[in-house]
């Protein structure tokens, strides 16, 4: 227990995954309750490289997050996206860097991102449990 | 206890699953088969989507006040509340200024900027790397927005966690201090593309840190597909520091422009309406 306490407290000082974590599974929390479901099987996370979130980190805290929750059990799947820019100067669209998201084409630094920058809980899988007992 | 459907029965030796049992009330008990539904709900909400409802709050109660909120950024070190100090002993007389400081552990930094006459609220976030759109809910508890012209934040030194979190301010403002070397923007594209102005800061180190290049430190911002203002400043130098507050002060006008232009067009919509109904 001690050690679980001590690596929570690692956690929140050397990253913001863990609140995003928290988020997380405050939202599958509330889907789940929506749908009187007795527990979450899977969680789907799409997540950008421009989002600030670190997909590992993510992960590691997720095993931390979800002790005791609805989603104990539940298994966690990060999709990553490329980052998508569209030039603004010769219009063409391209996947780059997130480091580099001047327009490969013509080199013209001004570009709008198209995506890259998602960071949505995308699906939830539930089992609802229905027990009932009959009485003859 | 019956193992099959929790009565009080005890009788009856573990009866095997969904075999018939009689209940002490004379009922024959039948447990029915448990139906197992597996359902996959797609949700595609945003992950952050109640910190940016209360930002969004946040907001709303700032622009109620006509206060603009500004949120310092930097890697710890870089000069934040030191340019602050400077900020309010240059706009203090004509700017009504409030500050709201995050910091892991102290409360030195609301002391230096209360030394100066100005009100300030430390949120001590302990452990947390950022501050989030609550702690800013919970600290404008305890302070009041009537008259202010501008509200600081100034987040917790760290590139990276604030980044993601939307606090209601209206304004980023990040600073890349000279020593830190000119590739910051780069190294840290989340941060830097957030800003809507970099400040080169301890511009005044620049002669004994001749590594550090502008033109390099501006192309890495660029790189981050940003075109937002780059200023040098130095908390030593008055000329420098009045380039950051001309930039303020302009900010502060658009926004109070804003505001009055939002105010005054429902009035305008309702006067077109009612030409037209007396036509």
């Amino acid at each position: 227990m001690r050690t679980l306490r001590r690596s929570r407290t690692v956690l929140n000082a050397t990253m913001h995954e863990f609140a995003i974590c928290r988020a997380l599974l405050d939202q599958v929390g509330k889907v789940a309750r929506d749908r009187q479901a007795e527990r979450v099987t899977a969680i789907v996370v799409r997540i950008g490289p421009l989002a600030g979130v670190e997909p590992a980190l993510l992960r590691s805290a997720y095993t931390l997050a979800r002790a005791g929750t609805i989603a104990a059990e539940a298994q966690l799947t990060l999709e990553t996206s490329a980052v998508r820019i569209r030039c603004l100067a010769c219009g063409a669209e391209s996947d780059v860097q997130s480091n580099h998201l001047g327009c490969p084409h013509c080199g013209h630094w001004r570009t709008r991102v198209l995506s890259g920058e998602e960071l949505m809980l995308a699906s939830v899988e539930l089992v609802t449990n229905t027990e009932t007992v009959g009485h003859v | 206890m019956c193992e099959n459907c929790g009565c009080s029965i005890t009788g009856v030796s573990a009866p095997a699953p969904q075999r018939p049992h009689i209940h002490g009330d004379g009922h024959l008990a039948v447990r029915a088969p448990m139906i197992e539904r597996t359902e996959t709900v797609a949700v595609l909400t945003d992950l952050l989507a109640e910190n940016d409802r209360i930002a969004r709050h946040n907001r709303d109660h700032f622009g109620s006040h006509g206060v603009l909120a500004v949120n310092l950024m930097s890697s710890p070190g870089a000069g934040k509340t030191s340019l602050l100090e400077r900020t309010i002993e240059e706009l203090g007389a004509g700017m009504r200024i409030a500050v709201i400081e995050g910091d892991l552990a102290t409360e030195n930094d609301a002391r230096r900027i209360r030394a100066k006459g100005v009100p300030a609220v430390q949120i001590t976030t302990g452990n947390a790397c950022h501050l989030d759109a609550r702690m800013i809910h919970e600290a404008l508890h305890t302070l009041a927005l009537d008259g202010l012209d501008v509200l600081f934040i100034e987040n917790v030194g760290n590139l990276v966690c604030p980044a993601s979190f939307d606090l209601g301010q209206h304004l980023d403002v990040v600073l890349l201090s000279v020593p830190e070397g000119d590739d910051k923007p780069q190294k840290y594209p989340v941060m830097f593309r957030a800003a809507d102005l970099v400040l080169l800061s301890k511009w005044d180190l620049l002669g004994v840190l001749p590594e550090f290049d502008p033109e390099r430190a501006i192309a890495s911002v660029q790189a981050v597909g940003s075109d937002v203002p780059v200023l040098p400043v130095s908390c030593r130098s008055r000329a420098s520091l009045a380039r950051w507050c001309d930039w303020l002060t302009g900010q502060l006008a658009q926004h109070r422009a804003l505001r009055r232009d939002a105010a005054q067009e429902p009035a305008h919509e309702r006067a077109a309406a009612a030409t037209v109904e007396a036509r």
